[in-house]
Parts: structure tokens; C-alpha cells; sequence
């Protein structure tokens, strides 16, 4: 009787290095075939390597390749894509990153990886139909309930993550401190705008239906209001605006 | 209950690359469709449907899936069927093409073309397996031989005996990559003209011609893998022209996923496809 090699035996020797090639699988002499079977090790850790730094390019150029190959290769390890669409893989690797001990030199290293993620998922949201920007200019505006387009969200970070984002894909160098973001996806390709801290909770505040005055001013002091609108119209972030209440 | 194999043009396609986008519409030359990977186009909406529906009004498309895990032992995972569907009622493609092979176990992908034995026990299962997919999809499926680098002490039938009880059970037709069978002939030191020779060239929807890099086993003996990175091995242009000849003129496809070329690069692998797909008169 020759030895079966079951898939749950495979995978665990193909993802764990420390473990032997499992019996049964040969060359085509019949004999044991630990570097054939390397090649499916390699494979498989490669190309999800290569997804992991074409979904996070600033977050491999903040640690250098061979320190994200190596915290990648961890990441991967403990965390296998858990569907075949490796376009939204790595959602949960900012909080990996937050609990990566060799990496707490970089506190903001996590807000990189979640703004990255952000855009990415953003990239592939649903498409939507923005209201006219003309609706807008409506007298009762601030009394509207808002909804958004599924590609519109809302950050925090304690760092200025978007700077530092653009300066580690070769822009300037950081300045300021904390701020919150806005992705929103004019047209096809998002984009991340920094505003004042505090300036997310309007975003919750709309997505809970509080009408717009209400949730602005839930909002930061020093917001830019008109910036603030002006990024929500151009980024076409609202679908619908509802005066049921007025 | 299924449609026919598939309307693919019988000329020359390449898998498509966003970076192309431009080039292909501008200047397809000899490529006369395309081929997507059918898990680059599950996300819910944005550029990449978008860049995909503006080519399928331009261009047949074979959808080519590369997660599916028809292999697998366990049963298929419902959702990910669920959006192959989804896609395959948007898109509606000339062809819809997956891997003997399994990537999926216990809730983790692996994106990798993981390999089987050759066992009736197997055989049932992937059996099944493609009866489900072609039932879900309402339509036939293609189903492509492996590159091979190991072998499996247990399997009790080769792979062209298991690939033709699959056809016959199933009713699908195949996907023959004819530099797999380069690199499975080279690595399992078969004869690749053979292999082709005994390969039910009936049942062929489509042909598959890439690249392979070139390694060594652990006796020193050449290990070929399936790298699609750079252009077709000459050997495999010399098997592809016996495949032609032996089984006719198919749509053929250029592969290529990894240090992706030039647009003109690709051009050139399918002006040298074309040309053996309407040789010169003697």
C-alpha cells in the first residue's frame, strides 16, 4: 500500500520549513523529492510576498526589503489569504504590524499599512452616482442627511500619515502631527485628504444620519468647512441627500 | 444543459495586463482576444471592471480561473462559485477555463497550483467538482493539465488516462499548455511528443504557450518551472507546431504574469504564434 499524501499534510510541510516532505511524494525515479517539493514552498511564499509589497509599497519602503520581507513572511505564515481575491489581501496586517514587536521603532508604521489598505479597498469599491454638485447650493443643506458612496472613509492617526505615506513613495518630508483622512474616489483612483483631528467623527456622525449641521458640528474648531465640502463634492463621496426632517 | 466549448476565436490572444490597457486598444497587431484571471476581477466595482467591460466590447474574452481548487478534496467553497457566477452572467465570455490542481484547504488560499494524485478516489472528486462548477455556471468549462515537478507514490493511472475519464464523465473540454507538458516531460523525464500524440486533441478549447525558468533536482537532474516570465522556450514552439499539426488549428494564448514586458513584446510572442497557426505553403 503506497502512502497517502493528504492536502492537510501538504499544506502544513509546504508552509512550515521545519517540517519534512511528506512521504509519498517522489521524483519520477520513485525516490523521496524534498526539492521538487520546495518548489511549491517557494511558490506559494513568493507570490504572496509579491502581493503583500504591491498592496503596501510605502509601508516596504519605510523598513527597507529585506526587514518587510522578512515581517511579510511572518504575516503570511500566521495569517494565509483567506480568499483566492488577493486585491483585498492583508486587511488584518496593520494591526500585525501594530503587535510586531521589531517594528515599535515606527509607531506610525500600522497608520501607514491602514491607509494603504484604505486606498486599496477604496480602488475596488463599488461604483456609485454622485449628486449633482448643484444640490449642494440647496438654502436647507445643513438640515440634509447625507449617504456616501461605498468608496468614501474615514481615518485617524496620532502621525501625519498621509505625508509620510507621499514621502516614503520619494514626495517631502513629513511636517505636523496628528490628522484625520478622507478617502474618497473621484472617478476611478481614490485619494486621501488630511484634515484637522476630530474631523472623522463628522463622517460617523453622517454615516448615524445625523442631519449635516449637526454632525459639522460634532467636528473640530479650525475645520476648514469649505475645503471640508469641497473634498466631499469633488471626490463625488455623496449619492443621496434626503430633507425628510426639514 | 451546457453550451457549446467556447467561441474563442481560433487566432492568437495574450493575457491581459491592466499596464496594456492603452496599447491593446490603440494597437492590438495580430491579438485577436483576451484572457483574464478571473480573481483580478471579483472586487465590487472601480477601474478594473471598468478597464474589463470597455475590452469585452472590443474583444472575446476567456475568463481563466486560477482559484477555484477543483482539486481539492473538500467540496468547492460556495462563494467563491457564487462570484465566478456573478462574473460569468456581467461578462458573459467566450470561454471559462480552470486548473487540475487545488489551491484552497481548510479556509486558507494558497495561489499556488498545488497537484494531485491519479486515483479513482480523485478522480470522483474532481469529477464532481466540474459537474458542480458547469451546473452552477450553466455552461462547459476547459480544464487545463498541470506543469508537473513531483510525482505521487499513491497515483494508480497517468494524467492523460485521468484527463480523458474527466471529459468523459463530465463532458468538459480541455485546456491544453503545451509548455506544461515541456515542463512536466522534462521534470518527470516522460516524452513529451508522446504525451501530445496520446492527449485527446478533440476535446482541446484552447491552447496555452508561456515561459519557464530552469532549475536542478536534488540528483542534479533539470527541474523546469512554470514561471510565465519570459518568452516561449524554442522546444515549446517545436511542440506547439507538432500539436498544431497533429490536432489542428486552436486559440492560442501567450502567458506571461511576472516581469511583465512591453506591449511590442508581446506583440512579437504573437506574431511568431500567428505564424504557425498559417505557416507558408510549401
Amino acid at each position: 500500500m503506497m502512502p497517502n499524501v493528504s492536502q492537510s499534510a501538504f499544506i502544513q510541510a509546504a508552509m512550515n520549513p521545519d517540517l519534512e516532505t511528506p512521504h509519498g511524494i517522489v521524483g519520477p525515479d520513485g525516490l523521496p523529492a524534498p526539492k521538487r517539493f520546495s518548489v511549491y514552498r517557494n511558490n506559494i511564499i513568493v507570490s504572496l510576498k509579491e502581493a503583500m509589497n504591491d498592496g503596501f509599497p510605502a509601508v516596504a519602503s519605510l523598513v527597507g526589503e529585506a526587514f518587510f520581507t522578512a515581517m511579510s513572511d511572518i504575516y503570511i505564515r500566521q495569517n494565509p489569504p483567506k480568499s483566492p481575491i488577493l486585491a483585498l489581501y492583508g486587511a488584518s496586517f496593520p494591526e500585525f504590524i501594530a503587535e510586531f514587536e521589531p517594528a515599535a521603532s515606527l509607531p506610525y508604521l500600522k497608520d501607514v499599512a491602514g491607509l494603504e489598505y484604505a486606498l486599496r479597498h477604496a480602488y475596488h469599491c463599488a461604483d456609485a452616482t454622485p449628486v449633482d454638485p448643484q444640490a449642494f447650493a440647496n438654502a436647507n443643506i445643513f438640515s440634509a442627511t447625507l449617504s456616501f458612496a461605498p468608496s468614501v472613509s474615514a481615518l485617524r492617526s496620532d502621525y501625519p500619515v498621509t505625508q509620510i505615506r507621499t514621502a516614503a513613495l520619494g514626495g517631502p518630508q513629513p511636517t505636523g502631527g496628528a490628522e484625520d483622512i478622507l478617502i474618497t474616489r473621484p472617478d476611478l483612483d481614490p485619494i486621501a485628504t488630511a484634515f484637522p483631528s476630530g474631523t472623522a467623527t463628522i463622517i460617523d456622525a453622517l454615516h448615524a444620519k445625523l442631519p449635516f449641521g449637526e454632525a459639522i458640528e460634532a467636528g473640530p474648531e479650525g475645520l476648514d468647512l469649505p475645503a471640508f465640502i469641497g473634498t466631499l463634492i469633488s471626490g463625488g463621496a455623496i449619492t443621496k441627500l434626503e430633507y425628510d426632517n426639514v | 444543459m451546457t453550451r457549446s466549448i467556447n467561441s474563442l476565436p481560433k487566432g492568437v490572444g495574450v493575457g491581459y495586463k491592466p499596464q496594456h490597457f492603452s496599447d491593446i486598444l490603440n494597437d492590438p497587431a495580430p491579438v485577436t482576444w483576451l484572457e483574464i484571471h478571473a480573481e483580478n476581477y471579483m472586487g465590487a466595482g472601480g477601474r478594473p471592471l471598468a478597464q474589463l467591460r470597455a475590452l469585452s466590447d472590443k474583444f472575446p474574452i476567456s475568463v481563466h480561473g486560477v482559484g477555484l481548487s477543483i482539486g481539492s478534496e473538500g467540496r468547492l467553497d460556495p462563494d467563491h462559485l457564487a462570484r465566478l457566477k456573478h462574473l460569468n452572467t456581467w461578462l458573459e465570455p467566450a470561454s471559462f477555463s480552470e486548473h487540475l490542481a487545488w489551491s484552497t484547504h481548510d479556509m486558507g488560499f494558497y495561489n499556488d497550483l498545488l497537484p494531485l494524485p491519479y486515483t479513482e478516489t480523485t478522480l470522483k472528486t474532481v469529477g464532481d467538482h466540474i459537474d458542480e462548477v458547469q451546473d452552477n455556471l450553466g455552461r462547459q468549462m476547459l480544464l487545463e493539465n498541470p506543469s508537473s515537478y513531483l510525482a505521487f507514490a499513491e497515483s494508480s493511472m497517468d494524467e492523460i488516462a485521468f484527463l480523458r475519464e474527466v471529459t468523459k464523465r463530465t463532458g468538459c473540454g480541455l485546456l491544453l499548455d503545451v509548455n506544461n507538458v515541456f515542463v512536466s516531460a522534462t521534470n518527470l523525464q516522460m516524452d513529451a511528443r508522446a504525451y501530445i500524440d496520446a492527449f485527446p486533441l478533440d476535446k482541446v478549447g484552447e491552447i496555452h504557450l508561456g515561459g519557464h525558468d530552469e532549475d536542478e533536482d536534488d540528483h542534479g537532474a533539470p527541474l523546469l518551472i512554470d514561471s510565465h516570465g519570459r518568452e516561449v522556450a524554442d522546444p515549446v514552439w517545436a511542440l506547439f507546431a507538432h500539436t498544431i499539426k497533429k490536432g489542428g488549428v486552436k486559440p492560442t494564448l501567450i502567458e506571461w504574469d511576472t516581469d511583465v514586458p512591453d506591449w511590442s513584446v508581446l506583440v512579437d510572442e504573437a506574431k511568431r504564434a500567428v505564424a504557425h497557426l498559417s505557416p507558408v505553403p510549401a
